[in-house]
């Protein structure tokens, strides 16, 4: 069912959720402008189960030009793709 | 000749793992694919799998641009199979099941048609003893997960035709593929030495030596492993690799081949890894 705009999560609230998330799939702590990918810890292989998480988490679907690995590189990057996702499907 | 119309749509019979990624890569580069499966479910899964692939690829920027997907169908018989410019066989790892099915896939094909295994560790000669118009047949070795490994094995049986090698080659720039080329012999070059050293990794847990993470961990960070051995056996899944190391313990008696008690055990309680969501590491659903 899809929530209404007032149940939605806040940025921080986003945040929250996906650094939630990410600790506890890679048992590693995550600054928000952290690259995920850099480190090594988190494979490309996982990149698509953060895509799977996101969509199922904050309803909304990602596709085309936006499932491109710099939306899910940072804590920060993925938080601003879920609101700008959002904003388009409300418009 | 073989595969003469290099344009046309392939055949991949086998819609697990690699039938779905191997699918998955080629309609990513805009080739038509009639997927085939004895399992209904296994079948019914595929296009779920194979979106999943291309959402993959996609997501790692590694689709070609501008090109748009191949047609996918799919099939419970080898109906449609004299179509297929190339027919890519990547069914479960049994001697048994291979040879029926490649004489199947034989009958039902066109002389010249480019007849591929996607064997991990049986060497073509085997198939090509039994098998009408061995000329026609090739071992290519498709990793997991195809469409982000650029690298493909192709194995040469001692009677695979120059032009089925050419053909090969056709089909690997056609995927943006590059092949490799190498002798024929049980698990190849690839699988005789990773799974070989997959087994050793299981060995060390299961001796306590150190703890799967560690283990995956070191060979990362120290010697450039880019997933790590035990993470790889879940990739590839627990139940084939296990076949797998049969295929090479039987062929070559090498004692470092014979699946490890953990991997057996693995095995027995269903969990084989990525595919099913639990193997060294536990998995989200997809
Ligand atoms: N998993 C890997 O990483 C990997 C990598 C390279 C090569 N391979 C090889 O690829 C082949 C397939 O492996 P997989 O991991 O995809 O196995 P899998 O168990 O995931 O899939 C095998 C599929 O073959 C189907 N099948 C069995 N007999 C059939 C028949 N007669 N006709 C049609 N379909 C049939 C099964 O229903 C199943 O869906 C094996 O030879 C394996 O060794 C696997």
């Amino acid at each position: 069912m899809p929530e209404s705009a007032s149940e939605r999560l806040s940025a921080a609230g986003i945040e929250h959720r996906l650094h939630e998330f990410l600790v506890e799939r890679t048992k590693t702590e995550w600054e928000p402008g952290q690259d995920l990918f850099a480190s090594g810890v988190v494979s490309s292989l996982f990149a698509m189960e953060l895509v799977v998480f996101v969509e199922k988490a904050f309803d909304v679907v990602v596709e085309r030009e936006d499932l491109a690995m710099d939306n899910f590189r940072t804590i920060s990057a993925m938080t601003d793709l879920v609101l700008r996702l959002r904003k388009a499907a409300d418009a | 000749m073989t595969g003469g119309a290099g344009d046309g749509p392939l055949a991949v019979i086998g819609a697990g793992v690699m039938g779905a990624g191997i699918t998955a890569l080629a309609l990513g580069h805009g080739v038509p694919v009639r997927l085939l499966d004895v399992d209904p479910d296994k079948l019914a899964a595929a296009p779920g799998d194979i979106r999943a692939h291309l959402r993959q690829a996609q997501l790692m920027g590694v689709l070609p641009p501008g090109v748009a997907p191949g047609e996918l169908t799919t099939a419970a018989s080898l109906e449609g199979v004299e179509g297929a410019t190339a027919v890519i066989e990547a069914v479960t790892e049994h001697l048994k099941t291979k040879v029926e099915l490649h004489c199947a896939i034989a009958d039902a094909a066109a002389p010249g048609t480019l007849r591929i295994t996607n064997t991990s560790s049986i060497p073509v000669a085997e198939l090509a003893e039994v098998v009408p118009r061995p000329q026609d047949l090739v071992g290519v070795h498709f990793m997991n997960p195809p469409s982000l490994i650029k690298t493909i094995e192709v194995i040469r049986g001692p009677q695979t035709g120059d032009a089925a090698l050419a053909a090969v080659r056709a089909l690997a720039q056609r995927l943006g593929r590059r092949p490799i080329v190498v002798a024929d012999g049980p698990g190849f070059v690839t699988s005789l030495l990773l799974h070989r050293m997959i087994n050793a990794a299981a060995d060390i847990v299961e001796q306590g030596r150190a703890t799967v993470a560690d283990v995956d961990a070191l060979l990362e960070g120290c010697l450039g492993h880019p997933t790590g051995p035990l993470r790889t056996a879940d990739l590839i899944g627990i139940d084939n690799l296990v076949d797998s190391l049969r295929v090479l313990h039987e062929r070559t008696g090498d004692a470092g081949c014979s699946p490890s008690p953990l991997l057996l055990r693995k095995v027995a309680e269903g969990d084989y890894g990525r595919k099913t969501g639990r193997g060294f590491y536990e998995y989200a659903a997809r």
